[in-house]
């Protein structure tokens, strides 16, 4: 039942991965995109980390691309309806395919090395996904959680004079 | 339970999707979306090992990952706004300011 459900939404996950690249209309990118993104938030769950599926569906699916879809609108990106919507085609699919390869062979000839932890399903739900992730964040990341707010904070000042200035 | 292997394997096709894509279209903003694209594949990745491993740590890479795609994000875009007042284009074939 499981490998079934698996097997379904990844293989939506693909093909609506497939239609980010294809679509000429950008839009229609954005929306397969938003599509992806559940998809991957659906993966989450079955991962044990709900927390992590909340915070892809409010952070990417919502804000990001929300973001993206105002800025197509706003510069009225018009479908690519020349034929010439890609360049160098042939070549970068060589890359992808090639990069593909390397890395289901390094996927099959390798071994599940790291720190093993002792989180498990029953600790998950006995204490909280949340509280595990933001336990971690406030204890053992806390200085690269300080520095997150400052890199929001130069993003922040760097887009408002991007759009400010004559450039 | 499922293996690791399958969402490795899945992860790594969703990479290569976002790499073909970043390597194929002229349009900016599709280009930028399959950027995000590839940081969504590396993400599953971590969340997997996170929960193969037993280890909450890759859980938490994945927070911050998210932090520089909409830092990314709000720069990128900006970039394009000013840059289309330029040129009345988002097409990387124009983007030649700085080449020599």
């Amino acid at each position: 039942m499981e490998t079934i459900f698996f097997t379904l939404v990844a293989a939506a996950a693909v093909l609506t991965g497939l239609l980010v690249v294809t679509c000429r209309n950008p839009i229609n990118s954005a929306l397969s995109l938003v599509m992806t993104f559940f998809c991957l938030a659906t993966l989450y769950v079955m991962l044990d980390a709900p927390f992590m599926a909340a915070i892809q569906v409010l952070v990417y699916a919502g804000a990001i691309m929300v973001l993206i879809v105002f800025v197509i609108m706003l510069l009225n990106v018009r479908s690519e309806t020349a034929k010439r919507y890609t360049h160098a085609g042939f070549i970068s699919s060589v890359v992808g395919c090639l990069l593909l390869f390397v890395s289901l062979y390094f996927l099959n000839h390798s071994s599940l090395t790291g720190v093993r932890g002792s989180l498990d399903t029953a600790v998950i739900n006995q204490v909280g996904h949340t509280e595990l992730i933001g336990k971690a964040l406030f204890t053992d990341f806390l200085l690269p959680f300080e520095i997150t707010s400052i890199l929001l904070l130069v993003a922040i000042i760097g887009a408002v004079i991007l759009t400010k200035k004559k450039i | 339970m499922l293996s690791l292997h399958s969402y490795l394997i899945l992860s790594a096709i969703l990479f290569s999707i976002g790499t073909v894509g970043v390597l194929v279209r002229r349009n900016a903003i599709v280009i930028f979306m399959c950027v995000e694209l590839m940081l969504n594949s590396v993400n599953l990745t971590f969340i997997a090992f996170s929960k193969y491993l037993g280890n909450i740590d890759g859980q938490v890479f994945v927070f911050f990952v998210m932090t520089v795609a909409a830092a990314e994000a709000a720069v990128g875009l900006a970039l394009m706004i000013a840059f289309y007042k330029n040129r009345e284009s988002i097409d990387v074939e124009d983007l030649r300011l700085m080449k020599w």
